[in-house]
């Protein structure tokens, strides 16, 4: 069964439909690049998967494991292992980022039946995949985000993403904001998680990350609707020649 | 429906239900008739074998009660109140002074059993083993009219600390009470003041002597049982010079649908370098989803700051009642005094709250710091109002003032009305407000990593209240993190 399937998918905004019949599959430990050009609906996409507020489905269904991701509230769907890396992390003064992930991640597991970390083993794992991404535990004693630069928030998210050890994962755009070498250890906390029953879908604009995170297929957006899929190599081509050959099938 | 719609409609069913304490206790009770007259001062007075000249003050107080109109000024609305049709007295049957808690009705142990509230010393002191820094707590517990138990007496005793009952320090210290009562606040201070300052039944008296530092926190938990019944609690609290202490008032009520009054004084005096830190959770019944029944709960609390370089703060996180009218206020009189509010304040449902703090700066080098969170959900309204005055005399006044509102859902309103006096050109005033909504995008950050609606909302107030809330006592902070997430979620506790 596949992991995560999109079919057909139409949703509006404020009345005006911005996916016009989306399709996508994604099965278990399949990495997949979403590409495409600003406005073209790839955080509407994402955004619909996780299921935040004020989009409107009109056609089309998401499957998650068979199962009816839309009738999900979103925290539902975070505890069965949806979650999304957000293109604009936002910032929660006053809760600390350690409190924040504790309670998060208590959440998730209160949600699946399971018990409930103690802070003690909360606190090594959290040690552990802080020092894989070279976060400093000092910066997990501030406000969720507060002050971070950007990179620092794409780094927390990973960091979230790392310790949910989630089903499917929606990168949406990790790697804008991001310098050479904090690429390199995002990159490198992402691949760590791939695994075989694990799905990636990383949004993105460069090729670049798709260097360091080798997807098994890219797929190429344009207005609403996914206009070409293929493999790794279309990446290159379209780092090449742009989106313009695309802008006509859409 | 965008997730701050989902948290508005859910606020909005807000119901008694969810109000944890809203059970009523069955005893027998012993009552003033109905009504108010100078036969009912007389009554209670007598009830509590009051001196002569404690009689002959509340008869004052009632007689300039008589003289005086309901203030009208605050943001709240509510239908006149028949003060003619309310209980000014009940007491607990049997009504003997209880010496120990096996002398009290088992039915009101009970009762503070269900509250959470440690009134067997025992309990707390078979807890052997305590966790790091959690300290020992001496309770107070008022219901309705008198005051049934008062823990750790002897520790305190040794201390040099008096905390009993105030009817009873009327009796015992009358010297000490005759000093200090009405000083802070006089008798004919403001409506509900002086109406209190006649009909007060019980509260707490605590007195700490010249260089001692309380050994314990000291708590008073605050219950209205009766129908119909007027709670007028008068709490006295003086740390003489060198003394510091830190109380710590809780307070609850059953769930009934005619509205129940509560009309509070409370003095604080500091001496030289004393310091009082008193703390407040205040949690009576709101009333039901439409705004029926409820406390409204009419306050005055003052602290006086009489003694050079003393201290008083004050913190409170205000959650409950159907009106909340209340501003306490620090009278900076010594030199180099310091005043301190810190206050969270939740409405919800029709909620009305109107509360603040007056600084009043007199001294020379007086300072003084205002920290107000006001968080507004449901069609309630939220009222900051603040007062912050330097005398002629107050050179060098430093006042810091930031009031921030977070609104839930576009039914309910925050307001921030402060005002600022400056008679002398040293005195320097700073103010900040900020009003903002409730972010729909952060709470989906949060829902996404798998807090319920309900949890996100309870994670990013408890954040915007963090300032106030690092302000109380471990052990409080963490009843009222848990009190602010309840009275916004409406989900039974
Ligand atoms: N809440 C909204 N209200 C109105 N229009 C919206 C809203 N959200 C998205 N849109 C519109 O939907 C379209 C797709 O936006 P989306 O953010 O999904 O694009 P994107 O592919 O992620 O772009 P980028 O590469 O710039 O991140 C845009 O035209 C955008 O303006
Ligand atoms: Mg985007």
């Amino acid at each position: 069964m596949s992991l995560l399937e999109v079919k057909d998918l139409k949703v509006r905004v404020e009345e005006r439909e911005i996916l016009h019949g989306l399709s996508l599959t994604v099965n278990p430990g399949e990495v997949h690049a979403i590409m495409g050009p600003n406005g073209s609906g790839k955080s509407t996409l994402s955004h619909v998967i996780a299921g935040k507020p004020g989009y409107e489905v009109t056609g089309g269904e998401i499957l998650f494991r068979g199962e009816d991701l839309l009738e999900m509230s979103p925290d539902q769907r975070a505890a069965k292992g949806v979650f999304l890396a957000f293109q604009y992390p936002v910032e929660i003064p006053g809760v600390t980022t350690m409190n924040f992930l504790r309670t998060a991640l208590n959440a998730q597991r209160r949600a699946r039946g399971e018990s409930e970390f103690l802070v003690p083993d909360f606190l090594k794992k959290v040690r552990n995949v802080a020092a894989s991404l070279n976060i400093p535990m000092d910066m997990l004693k501030r406000g969720v985000n507060v002050g971070f630069s950007g990179g620092e928030k794409k780094r927390n998210e990973i960091l979230q993403m790392a310790l949910f050890e989630p089903a499917v994962c929606i990168l949406d755009e990790m790697d804008s904001g991001l310098d050479i070498d904090a690429l390199r250890v995002a990159a490198d906390g992402v691949n760590a998680l791939r695994s075989p029953d694990r799905a990636m879908v990383v949004i993105t604009h460069y090729q670049r990350l798709l260097n360091y995170i080798v997807p098994d297929f890219v797929h190429v957006m344009s207005k609403g609707r996914v206009v070409k899929s293929g493999g790794k190599e279309l990446a290159l081509e379209l780092e090449a020649s742009g989106y313009a050959q695309f802008e006509d099938a859409a | 429906m965008p997730a701050v719609q989902e948290t508005v409609d859910r606020v909005r069913q807000i119901d008694v239900d969810q109000y944890r304490y809203g059970f009523e206790t069955l005893i027998e009770s012993d009552k003033a008739p109905k009504g108010l007259s100078e036969d009912t001062v007389r009554f209670i007075s007598a009830k509590k074998n009051e001196p002569a000249w404690m009689l002959e003050w509340r008869l004052e107080a009632y007689r300039r009660w008589l003289t005086m109109t309901e203030p009208q000024w605050a943001r709240v609305n509510y239908p006149k109140i028949d003060y003619q049709d309310l209980y000014y007295y009940s007491a607990p049957k049997p009504k003997k002074t209880v010496s120990s808690l096996d002398e009290i009705d088992p039915e009101i142990l009970k009762t503070y059993e269900k509250l959470g509230i440690p009134l067997r010393e025992v309990e707390v002191l078979e807890g052997v083993v305590r966790p790091e820094g959690q300290r020992k707590i001496a309770v107070d517990a008022v219901f309705d009219s008198v005051s049934v138990a008062t823990t750790f007496q002897k520790e305190l005793k040794a201390a040099g600390v008096i905390f009993m009952p105030i009817s009873e320090a009327i009796r015992e210290h009358p010297d000490l009470v005759q000093k200090y009562l009405g000083t802070v606040v006089p008798t004919s201070d403001n409506y509900f003041a002086t109406l209190n300052s006649a009909v007060f039944s019980d509260g707490s008296f605590v007195y700490v002597p010249p260089g001692v530092r309380c050994p314990m926190e000291l708590s008073t938990y605050f219950r209205i049982n009766e129908r119909n019944t007027g709670q007028f609690e008068r709490t006295l609290i003086i740390a003489d010079k060198g003394a510091y202490v830190s109380y710590l008032e809780g307070c609850t009520a059953p769930q009934r649908d005619e509205n129940q009054l509560h009309a509070a004084v409370v003095e604080l005096v500091t001496h030289d370098d004393a310091e009082i830190k008193y703390s407040t959770v205040q949690n009576w019944y709101p009333g039901n989803s439409e705004g029926k029944g409820g406390i409204y709960n009419f306050v005055t609390k003052r602290g006086d700051c009489r003694g050079n370089n003393s201290k008083i703060s004050w913190t409170q996180v205000e959650t409950g009642s159907a009106i909340t009218w209340k501003y306490p206020s620090c009278i900076l009189r010594g030199d180099n005094s310091r005043g301190e509010f810190y206050s969270i304040a939740i409405s919800n449902g029709h909620q009305q709250v109107d509360s603040g703090t007056k600084m009043i700066h007199l001294g020379k080098n007086t300072t003084s710091r205002i920290i107000s969170k006001g968080i507004a959900a449901g069609v309630s309204q939220n009222t900051y109002r603040g007062l912050v005055t330097a005398h002629r005399k107050a050179t060098g006044a430093r006042n810091f003032t930031a009031c921030d509102s977070l609104l839930i859902g576009d039914k309910c309103g925050a307001h921030t009305v402060p005002y600022v006096e400056a008679k002398n050109s040293s005195a320097l005033f700073e103010h900040e407000a900020t009003t903002s909504k409730i972010s729909e995008d952060v709470l989906f950050y949060c829902v996404q990593r798998g807090l319920s609606q309900e949890e996100a909302v309870g994670l990013v107030v408890n954040g915007f209240v963090k300032d106030v809330l690092q302000q109380l006592p471990m052990e409080f902070a963490v009843e009222a993190q848990k009190l602010i997430s309840i009275s916004l979620e409406g989900s039974v506790g």
